[in-house]
């Protein structure tokens, strides 16, 4: 299988689902806007937004990119009246992509229960809508995927996070888009992962980058590292990074993005999720949902997640393959695991065995195969404050 | 299990009890606590200060001598670059705090 369907949308790009995305702009509308979805959850429509009442050029960005994110049909902009979110802005950027588009203002429509009863009238229309699109035909070279790891532990690098690499590789051989990220957990691979640089110019771009990650982290005094890592078997940051790095797999890296940022053709690249400058809103991703949200903003369709301690989540707009490290944690939790990573432990399959399963998941999911946290009806989502300078020259493919 | 044949820990591919032996660079050592799956023990004796190898590279450096077969974690390894926060820490600020 080489090929599945999308849904072609203006810009060229093909979603591999038909989500329909409820946004609130503001904590203020959160609840209305949660009301709106949940009747329709199990019937493509997802719950996104944005807490803050202070503008943030970051958010303006994520939301406009994830609102025409090619898995998105359709979206319902939910806005309480006085924040500052520049939803006008938004709807039109929406519109001119062809969507249907529309914004509730809770204060004009008349309160919490008009607005939900409007709100779920035009999602329960804009569905059926939705429901009759066509799809066209998906080179496997038109698919981003996107890679990230949560609940790591010391199996986390041996089993899960190589056969990622394995399945990433295949993807890039075929033409694929890989994102990977995280650079707070890369702090100490930084010389190994530089020689891989596609171009000069770009080994000390992936040096300093690190770099940055680990000045951010120094100044907030914790790395990323959790508790439940040390519990699993990691020791240190340095420990965890080579990890976490093999997921990357062995192609050459075509280039460094940021949040929002969709690379310009296939290959591998490396998402720095650090902000730039002064250390200004906190830590730069409070957990992995803020990450996979960033994922998704680069375009990418699906997330593949490796866990070993067993992270559950999964995300709105784009589905979630979990690759489970551990082969006590694949049996403990099992519902919320998709691929038996940690057999490799125990000498029921090989590394190359389970890349193989990765890979031909990603086209099943790509195809419309749900994935367990898709079934079990997880889509998390989050976003916070931050800010970014655009992108040096070095940086991508010319 | 090593991962790499410069590295001085190598790693459990399984859960063991306290009280079992476990043959590490030719000697046999008894588990004093039970580890779970992936915890390191060291292969052989690792003077403090020395840089701790794994997947082939420095994943930090001892804190104290290290003799082989011994359980290598946060309490005799340190990073190189963070701090390892741990809930005990978190316990620390609690009892100073009440």
């Amino acid at each position: 299988m080489d090929m599945t369907e999308g849904y072609l949308r203006s810009d060229g790009r093909k979603g591999i689902r038909n989500t329909l995305v409820v946004a609130y702009l503001v904590e203020c509308a959160h609840h209305v806007a949660r009301e709106v979805a949940w009747p329709f959850r199990e019937q493509g429509a997802h719950l996104i937004g944005f807490p803050g009442c202070f503008p943030n050029a970051y958010a303006d960005r994520m939301l406009h990119q994830l609102c025409t994110h090619p898995n998105v049909g359709g979206v319902l902009l939910l806005s309480l009246g006085c924040e500052s979110f520049n939803r006008r802005e938004l709807e039109a950027r929406v519109r001119a992509s062809g969507r249907p588009v529309a914004t509730l203002v809770i204060q004009e429509a008349g309160g919490t229960r008009r607005s939900i009863a409007e709100g779920r009238n035009w999602v329960e229309r804009t569905l059926r809508e939705l429901a009759a699109q066509p799809r066209s035909a998906l080179p496997v070279r038109e698919l981003v995927v996107g890679t990230i790891c949560g609940g790591s532990d010391a199996t986390s690098g041996i089993t899960a996070n190589p056969a990622m690499g394995r399945a990433f590789d295949q993807l890039v051989a075929q033409g694929a888009t890989a994102i990977f990220e995280e650079t707070g957990e890369l702090i100490g691979c930084e010389a190994i992962m530089a020689e891989r640089a596609a171009r000069p110019a770009l080994r000390e771009e992936l040096v300093a980058c690190v770099a940055k990650a680990a000045r951010h982290y120094a100044t907030l005094g914790h790395g990323s590292f959790a508790p439940g890592n040390a519990d699993g078997g990691l020791t240190t940051i340095e420990e965890k990074s080579m990890g976490a790095y093999s997921k990357s797999g062995q192609s050459p890296i075509a280039g460094i993005i940021k949040p929002g940022d969709v690379p310009p053709r296939g290959g591998l690249y490396l998402l720095d999720v650090v902000p730039d400058g002064e250390v200004r809103f906190g830590f730069a991703n409070i957990s992995d949902n803020a990450e996979i949200a960033e994922l998704i903003a680069c375009g990418s369709h699906l997330i593949l997640f490796s866990t070993g301690r067993g992270s559950v989540v999964g995300s709105a707009i784009a589905p979630v393959i979990k690759v489970c490290a551990n082969p006590e944690t694949s049996r403990r939790l099992s519902d919320d695991m998709d691929i038996d990573a940690g057999r490799v432990l125990e000498g029921r399959g090989t590394l190359e065995e389970v890349g193989a399963e990765v890979f031909e998941r990603v086209l099943r999911v790509a195809a419309g195969e749900r994935t367990a946290s898709e079934i079990l009806g997880h889509q998390e989502f989050i976003m916070t404050y931050k800010s970014f300078t655009p992108l040096g020259p070095a940086c991508l493919p010319s | 299990m090593q991962l790499h044949p410069q590295d001085n820990v190598v790693v459990l591919t399984r859960t063991v009890a306290a009280g079992e032996r476990v043959c590490v660079g030719g000697v046999t050592v008894m588990i004093e606590r039970a580890l779970a799956l992936g915890h390191k023990l060291a292969a052989c004796d690792i003077p403090a200060g020395a840089p701790i190898l794994k997947y082939g590279v420095s994943i930090g450096s001892a804190a104290v001598p290290i003799p082989a077969g011994a359980h290598v974690h946060t309490h005799n390894l340190r990073s190189n670059y963070l701090p390892t926060y741990l809930h005990a820490t978190q316990q620390r600020y609690f009892e100073e705090h009440p």
